[in-house]
């Protein structure tokens, strides 16, 4: 569908879009912003540096970036799907080439002050190709294996790419928001059903090799992994930050200890405290009301967002909207999982509430898609 | 492309239900995430506030115990010993200052040594125990434990601490640990925690430092609950580490005593290679050092002297060392020449005291010549001219290539550090290194083991020891790993044509039973354990013109550091061949005088399992030997010598 094909009299123009974006979600996402400001208030010990200020600073400037990307229309963005997705991938490979090395790891570009983690970028920008691609492709073509496999390759490629840095967590990120945009695209069950299946073989193959003369993997790659999906064997690493992370959110109760009341030098032994363990800082403080009241309200942004795709006549917006539903989705719940043991320690934030600036304004510009595609939706 | 009106319809229709199944989905696992939290905050809170609130879980390793080694009798090598010390956890002591001023009224403390302490825990995680005081009497720890409610944050540790009973006989086999570095730690790819234990020891060079991984063992873990002023309440979880592995070692550390006492202080370097199955029953470097007096760290009052001797005691000559073998290479030349069929054994060369190569005169080491000489003879007498002759008829490749089979110019697998290739060199070698072409010279020069030719007195052991046995010998030193037995050093028939050998053999024989032999002096009485062997003298330098017109060219009349080396190397018993030695003596002098004596002495002690009788001497040597027994006797320590302290 191209722009013309809009019925562009009754969509809104100029400054009047303002009134036409999704307002609740706009809300929603301030709000859960703003409880990411106190957290890092509370966990910098009541002052306002390091780090709630810079990241209140970025989140005017991403609220700046959504409105802005919400104005442009939306076909705009659909025409740029492929100029984006090739430009990050040449950032991926840019990366491994000029890198710098961080934890361990080559995650980002510098550019002056400020470092582009163009894996970040690469979660939005994959969402808008294969939303791009389903748009233009008939549907009933859409489960034959030829254009199966066209996607399949588009999410390979930087999927491979981020796991050369490495980085296993975006990584496979990436391949759950790519398999899950297949999924709503139409993909027939069959193809879900067999790679499922062929992944569980494979794996468990891996790991009935173990101890056989003919094992697939070295022994210390064995122990990783041990380690990886059960923490508690290496208890001076992650373990050690699982174990007082369950004690911090455990002794919360019910309703937390209050305010500002959490036991700070509990915590100083975690050292991504203001990252990807400042769950356990809310959860501390504010208990288990104050935990569900977080998820709600990612639940909410969810559920706007899936409401918005599903009145939205125009395939591309809907893709695009159920897919930066998902990514946000996979975010919150793979780090909730993690800081309450129920899933490996992999880097991944809490959006919108861990401190970060590459994350918040690629999420941020994710929603301006979500709002552009909501104000410019046929009508 | 323009979608039709029904196709649109049917795939959003498509597309919502399965945004509301995705939809679904995501909602079921918030509700599981949710029922998580309710688990943890409203099921198990008070559980978990109980441990927030009274009590800490802290997790410390328990570090293993990193195996002992010891020699082939079961004497320990490598012990480990309890030493007590001091530590203080950061976060327990409030005030990290006064608590150490308050220590050091109680015991004594070093202020330099407190001064790296205080860094130390600044730099350390707080939870992580910092060593204040090392190796404290049990007097200091009573006094400490009678304080402790003055001292929080502190509190005694019993620790193991590596100690080497047999000091410096041991240093170039067994090595010495230290403490883990920086260096150690950024030479790992995957550091194992325990590496950050303070104090820890990780092996540093030798024995110690190659089998870091058998002997290291796995760390053990306990989780334990500490209350709020530091005291362990309980004990929640442990995971038993595992020792590390106990390895014995080849040598016989009452033969390796004896050796180093025969060397004294001389700068020397003794092999002893078991022939049957290539066991290094005594590998000594002379000087040698306390291995002891590093492992707390050793002062520059101590080290310096080490550094800066000119007879290099911290170098392990046995097979760091690398010199031109001299004469003990004309063996090589033989079998080369030998094998390729070029000269029979019983083909004579004219010897008139020198050879002239290329517009050269080359010398033989008698000035007079010795006439016509055959196999047999030109080992006896060691003739230069004979070797020169043979080596132009056979060429440089196949010799270097006969030498390769010895073992020379190989590196032998051993678990010491930087063991030494040597070199036995080609044209190829000279082409790439020297950018030089190989000149018909070179080859003379090799052929009596000068020149570019380079072995350790381990590979020339190992030679020897292949000359007896016409067997692959290839040398071993670690006999056992907890108890199970390592692979054989035997080695495969090495496919020599065991006549040559033989001729071979037998002109090592009168090189030392024979009255005109360069080593007769040095024989063995008892019939049967007679000894063959070659001596061996390096030129370290040229004479010049300078020095020949002033008629310097003796060896006692040069500074030490130019003096020839001596060499020798030899098997015995000869008919059946047991053990394999190699003896040098940096600067020593003539191989016959300065080597073959101390080749003589250790190979009687290794053959008859202790001190030999007297008449394996030659009756005119008794006198002196006798003599020099008892001197060796008080150097000795006691413990050595009647093998006390059997594990």
């Amino acid at each position: 569908m191209s722009y013309l094909e809009y019925s562009v009299k009754h969509a809104p123009t100029g400054l009047a879009k303002i009134l036409h974006l999704n307002w609740p979600l706009t809300i929603l996402l301030a709000t859960v912003s703003g409880v990411g400001f106190l957290m890092l208030y509370s966990v910098a010990g009541g002052t306002f540096t390091p780090w709630a200020e810079p990241q209140m600073k970025r989140f005017a400037l991403g609220l700046g970036l959504m409105i802005a990307v919400g104005m442009v229309p939306i076909w705009m963005w659909r025409n740029l799907a492929g100029v984006a997705y090739l430009g990050t991938v040449t950032l991926l490979i840019g990366v491994e080439l000029f890198g710098a090395v961080g934890m361990g790891a080559q995650r980002w570009i510098e550019l002056g002050s400020f470092r582009l983690q163009p894996s970040e970028l690469m979660k939005i920008t994959l969402v808008v190709m294969l939303a791009a691609y389903y748009d233009w492709l008939p549907s009933k073509k859409t489960s034959r294996p030829l254009w199966v496999l066209i996607p399949v390759v588009l999410i390979m490629v930087p999927t491979f790419l981020v796991l050369k840095q490495p980085d296993l967590g975006t990584a496979l990120l990436l391949l759950a928001a790519g398999g899950g945009l297949m999924f709503l695209a139409g993909v027939h069950w069959a193809y879900f059903a067999v790679v499922i299946t062929a992944g569980f073989g494979l794996v468990t193959a891996v790991f009935q090799s173990r101890g056989t003369p003919w094992q697939m993997l070295k022994d210390y790659q064995f122990r990783r992994i041990d380690t990886f999906i059960d923490p508690s064997t290496d208890p001076l690493g992650a373990g050690y930050h699982i174990t007082q992370s369950k004690i911090a959110l455990g002794s919360g109760g019910w309703t937390g200890r209050g305010f500002m009341q959490g036991t700070q030098s509990r915590l100083n032994f975690l050292p991504e405290k203001h990252t990807d363990f400042i769950f356990t800082t809310l959860a501390e403080e504010f208990g288990f009301v104050g935990g569900v009241s977080l998820l709600t309200l990612y639940a909410l942004i969810i559920v706007f967002c899936v409401a918005s795709a599903l009145i939205n006549k125009d395939r591309f917006s809907s893709l695009l909207t159920l897919g930066v539903a998902l990514n946000f989705f996979l975010f919150f719940a793979v780090n909730m999982s993690m800081v309450m043991g129920m899933a490996p320690v992999v880097g991944v934030p809490l959006p919108l509430v861990s401190y970060g600036g590459s994350a918040m304004l690629v999420l941020l510009l994710a929603f301006g898609l979500v709002q552009s595609a909501h104000v410019h939706r046929p009508r | 492309m323009r979608r039709s009106r029904a196709d649109s319809e049917a795939s959003h229709a498509k597309l919502s239900r399965r945004a509301a199944l995705l939809g679904g989905v995501q909602l079921l696992f918030m509700g599981g995430l949710a029922a998580r939290m309710n688990y943890l905050q409203v099921d198990q809170a008070d559980q978990f506030r109980l441990l927030a609130e009274e009590n800490r879980i802290n997790i410390r390793l328990i570090p293993p115990a990193r195996g002992e080694i010891f020699d082939r009798n079961g004497v320990r090598l490598a012990q480990n010993s309890p030493s007590y010390r001091i530590v203080m956890v950061r976060e327990d002591a409030d005030d990290v200052d006064a608590v150490m001023d308050r220590l050091a009224q109680i015991i004594t403390l070093d202020p330099e040594l407190r001064a790296r302490t205080m860094a130390e825990i600044k730099r350390s995680a707080p939870f992580l125990p910092v060593t204040v005081a090392d190796d404290v009497s049990w007097d200091d720890v009573s006094r400490v434990s009678v304080n402790a409610p003055a001292l929080p944050g502190i509190s005694p540790e019993v620790g193991l601490t590596r100690v080497y009973p047999r000091g410096s006989d041991f240093a170039h086999i067994v090595g010495r640990v230290g403490r883990v570095s920086q260096a150690d730690l950024d030479a790992l790819e995957d550091p194992d925690a325990v590496l950050r234990i303070p104090r820890f020891q990780i092996g540093k060079i030798n024995v110690e430092a190659r089998e870091e991984s058998l002997l290291r063992g796995v760390a053990g873990t306990k989780q334990v609950e500490v209350n709020a002023t530091g005291r362990v309440m309980r004990e929640l979880a442990r995971r038993e580490g595992q020792s590390g592995a106990d390895l014995q070692l080849t040598i016989d550390s009452n033969l390796q005593n004896y050796v180093q006492a025969r060397l004294g202080d001389e700068s020397a370097a003794v092999v002893i290679v078991d022939c049957e199955n290539g066991d290094l029953v005594a590998n000594a470097s002379s000087p040698s050092y306390d291995p002891n007096l590093f492992i707390g760290g050793i002062s520059s009052a101590d080290y310096n002297p080490l550094l800066q001797s000119k007879y290099r005691p911290l170098v392990n000559k046995t097979v760091q060392g690398t010199y031109p073998p001299g004469s003990t290479f004309k063996m090589m030349v033989a079998m080369a020449a030998l094998e390729e069929g070029i000269v029979g054994p019983d083909e004579t060369v004219y010897c008139p005291g020198h050879l002239e190569v290329g517009g050269r005169r080359f010398h033989c080491w008698k000035r007079a010549g010795h006439g016509w000489v055959d196999l047999e003879n030109s080992l006896k007498q060691s003739c230069d001219v004979y070797y020169y002759d043979l080596a132009l008829k056979v060429g440089i490749e196949k010799i270097s290539a006969m030498s390769n089979r010895f073992g020379l110019g190989i590196r032998h697998d051993l678990p010491l550090s930087s063991v030494a290739a040597g070199l036995a060199p080609t044209k190829l070698w000279k082409q790439q290194n020297k950018g030089a072409d190989w000149v018909i010279g070179d080859t003379v020069n090799a052929s009596i083991g000068q020149g570019f030719t380079l072995s350790s007195p381990l590979q020339l052991a190992v030679m020897t020891a292949r000359i007896a046995t016409n067997r692959e010998v290839t040398p071993r030193l670690i006999k056992s790993i907890d108890g199970i037995e390592q692979p054989s050093g035997a080695g495969e028939p090495l496919g020599m044509n065991e006549n040559n050998m033989r001729k071979v053999r037998k002109g090592m024989h009168v090189v030392v039973n024979d009255r005109r032999g360069t080593a007769y002096r040095s024989r063995i009485i008892a019939d049967d354990m007679r000894m063959a062997g070659k001596t061996g003298t390096s030129q370290v330098r040229n004479i010049t013109a300078a020095e020949r017109a002033r008629g310097v060219t003796r060896n006692q009349d040069l500074p030490w550091e130019r003096r020839d080396h001596a060499l020798f190397v030899g098997f015995a018993p000869y008919d059946k061949p047991r053990y394999a030695v190699s003896v040098l003596v940096e600067h020593g002098g003539g191989g016959s005088a300065a080597a073959a004596p101390i080749a003589r002495d250790v190979m009687l002690q290794a053959l008859y399992g202790g001190e030999p009788p007297l008449d394996a001497y030659p009756t005119a040597d008794r006198g002196r030997i006798k003599t020099q027994q008892n001197t060796l006797r008080d150097v000795r320590p006691q413990a050595a010598i009647d093998g006390k302290d059997q594990a």
